[in-house]
């Protein structure tokens, strides 16, 4: 069913559904750039239309509200373990369909990929629902259109945002948070065009010898490894984990883990003090080819979604799509020598 | 000729090696100027001076080859300039009202470095309203951050622009490229303790660098901003000496009132004897513990400010060279 509401109506809406629900969207986080009075957008807990920025993208994704950074597994104490709580409330988040793409991607790795679900993620994933933010236009650095991410119909409400907000609701259980609000049938509309458009290179393409070619050599150059690109991509889960043992004797303690970055030092590191991928062209390289390649040929998907963040946070000025697209070059070339 | 140095010189013109001609100081609080100046400067320079200006050591601009007679001339053309500065007095057709307090110096700060804590040129302009016309030689400087590039550690007060950084654990994914940039380049305040950051505050500056180099926003700025205010740096023919920290984690309102108490200070204590004596050689002589206690007096200080409790100027004295062999 769909909907009209006011700028009011929708504050309305929000109060009811807080009442079952934690929810998020982008806000302004102030002062809170790593630059000093400057700001950020992230994903904060909202209570009012007035607290979401619409404007601009979020500098982390939304995938760290049901993907804490750093969680606690378990607690230890004399043999005894004990397994953390969580909210029992369910997480309505406002985001737009790279997003939700990008947590499909997420969803594949953590509940599909192995044996047997992911319990810590499932918990708090399967409490997600998802508000879809009406995207048409993407900013500067959006390459989704390329990526096949800007689109999706994995919503559960779909908001059109103006003076008026249009909702679409799909899911049926948040149908009577909108009781009282005026009848709109609304179909969301998606972006057709972005402006940075990307050239993927046929997957058949890539083989073992593009690993080798100078083409990373650039990257070794200019990539600090920060891991910012990692922390605000949508996509990337990977996690290490931490053991902390307090008291004297060592036998109380927990079990975290942590997000972890493949352009992050230490990210390779092995028992024994081995490391793989020093240079930071290997990693640009192996996340290059996990983003565009081999997720694909596990899943039949690409990881990436082209939301552009990673190129938005890089303080080095690295373009992943021109990665992307020199790679295209590359293995075009080869093909046609 | 005629002409009244003494008068001259307040009126931010020069005795130069050259008989009859004088040189323009123009002030440019902050070390920023806004480029349709330009025109002006070298309308003055072309007509009145040697067609050249120089870029002083206080980042303003002096124009050399000016004749005295042209003065009256001059300082009508420069009001715009004087305008510009914002002043609390009127401004007149009569030039600067005075020369003895130094331009506020200042970095870039943070309209363009990504390092500093602080809008420097915006605190070294509101600095230059509140201490200048002022006959007093006063030398301060404003820097983004503890990189100091303005070398506050030079003047008589050196404001260095700081931050407190805030650290969210819930965020934080135990990488340690804050750890590890501390301790490689600044004073090793960060360690890790059980895959989290703890900071030594005693040995914090307050640089920001461990919040530029966050990857997830666990380290984050304060929202409140604050100062470290070093003191009697100076050059000089007797004791060139490096500043002394005298306050850490000041707020901006009570730095801003301890320069203006120290004018005060000054007024009281100074040799009317000497031609002019600067402020450092004054708490050289009254002592920094009376130093310190009058420019406090009515500051309300924040809570988490640091006050030095003794200062020990060195640097070094030329009668020293009395042992060189």
């Amino acid at each position: 069913m769909g909907y009209q509401l006011s700028r009011e109506q929708f504050d309305r809406f929000l109060d009811r559904l807080k009442e079952d629900y934690r929810v998020f969207g982008p806000a302004l986080d102030e002062d809170k750039g790593a630059l000093s009075d400057s700001d950020r957008i992230t994903y904060k807990e909202v209570s009012r239309l007035g607290e979401l920025v619409l404007d601009r993208k979020s500098y982390f994704s939304p995938k760290e509200i049901f993907y804490p950074l750093r969680e606690t597994l378990f607690r230890f104490c004399d043999g005894e373990i004990t397994v953390p709580a969580i909210d029992e409330k369910k997480t309505a988040i406002l985001l737009r369909p790279c997003d939700i793409n990008g947590i499909d991607r997420l969803d594949t790795i953590f509940l599909e990929n192995g044996p047997s679900e992911d319990f810590y993620y499932k918990r708090r994933r399967d409490k997600v629902r998802f508000f879809m933010i009406e995207c048409t236009t993407g900013f500067d650095s959006c390459f989704c259109v390329s990526m096949n991410g800007g689109r999706t119909d994995r919503w559960d409400v779909a908001f059109r945002f103006g003076e008026q907000i249009l909702a679409e609701v799909k899911s049926e259980e948040l149908e009577p948070y909108f009781a009282g609000c005026a009848q709109q049938p609304f179909e969301p509309q998606f972006v057709t065009e972005n402006s940075k458009k990307v050239r993927l290179p046929e997957v058949a393409d890539i083989t073992a010898d593009v690993f080798k070619h100078e083409l990373w050599s650039e990257y070794t150059a200019r990539c600090i490894a920060c891991g910012r690109c990692n922390t605000s991509c949508i996509t990337c889960s990977c996690f290490t984990m931490q053991d902390a043992a307090f008291g004297a004797e060592g036998k109380m303690g927990e079990r975290r883990r942590t997000w972890a970055g493949c352009h992050i030092n230490g990210f390779t590191d092995m028992a024994g003090g081995h490391r793989f991928r020093e240079p930071k062209g290997d990693r640009m390289r192996f996340k290059t080819m996990h983003k565009i390649n081999d997720y694909y040929r596990r899943f039949g998907k690409h990881q990436c979604v082209g939301c552009g963040r990673c190129e938005d946070v890089c303080p080095q000025y690295i373009s992943f799509a021109r990665c992307i697209n020199t790679l295209s070059d590359v293995t075009r070339e080869r093909k046609s020598k | 000729m005629s002409i009244d140095t003494r008068k001259v010189i307040k009126n931010a013109y020069r005795v130069t090696r050259v008989r009859g001609k004088t040189a323009l100081r123009i002030r440019v609080p902050g070390g920023h100027i806004e480029t349709r100046f330009f025109s002006l400067i070298d309308e003055i320079a072309s007509k009145y001076g040697d067609g050249t200006a120089h870029i002083t050591t206080r980042q303003g601009l002096e124009l050399p080859g000016i004749d005295f007679e042209n003065i009256p001339e001059i300082n009508k053309m420069i009001r715009p300039l004087i305008e510009s500065l914002g002043l609390a007095v009127e401004v007149t057709d009569t030039g600067y009202p005075a020369a003895g307090t130094r331009n506020i110096c200042a970095c870039i700060g943070n309209r363009v470095c990504t390092f500093a804590n602080d809008d420097t040129t915006t605190l070294a302009r509101e600095i230059e309203r509140m201490v200048y016309p002022n006959n007093l030689h006063f030398k301060i400087a404003v820097t983004g951050c503890p990189n100091d590039c303005i070398k506050a550690y030079m003047n008589d007060f050196g404001i260095i622009c700081t931050v407190e950084p805030v650290y969210d654990q819930s965020r934080c994914i135990s990488c340690g490229a804050c750890v590890e940039n501390c301790a490689k380049a600044v004073t090793g305040a960060l360690a890790m303790k059980d895959f989290s950051v703890e900071r030594n505050r005693e040995i914090c500056i307050g640089c920001g660098e461990c919040v530029r180099k966050c990857p997830t926003g666990a380290m984050t700025r304060s929202h409140t901003k604050s100062y470290r205010m070093v003191i009697m740096g100076r050059t000089g023919r007797k004791n060139p000496r490096m500043a002394e920290t005298f306050l850490k984690w000041a707020d901006r309102e009570s730095i801003l009132a301890i320069v203006r108490n120290a004018y005060t200070f000054v007024e009281r204590h100074i040799d009317r004897g000497l031609d002019k004596e600067h402020v450092g050689y004054i708490v050289d002589r009254t002592g920094y513990p009376t130093f310190r206690e009058e420019v406090l007096q009515d500051v309300r200080l924040d809570e988490k400010t640091l006050v030095a409790e003794h200062i020990d100027w060195s640097g070094y004295r030329y009668t020293n060279d009395a042992g060189l062999r």
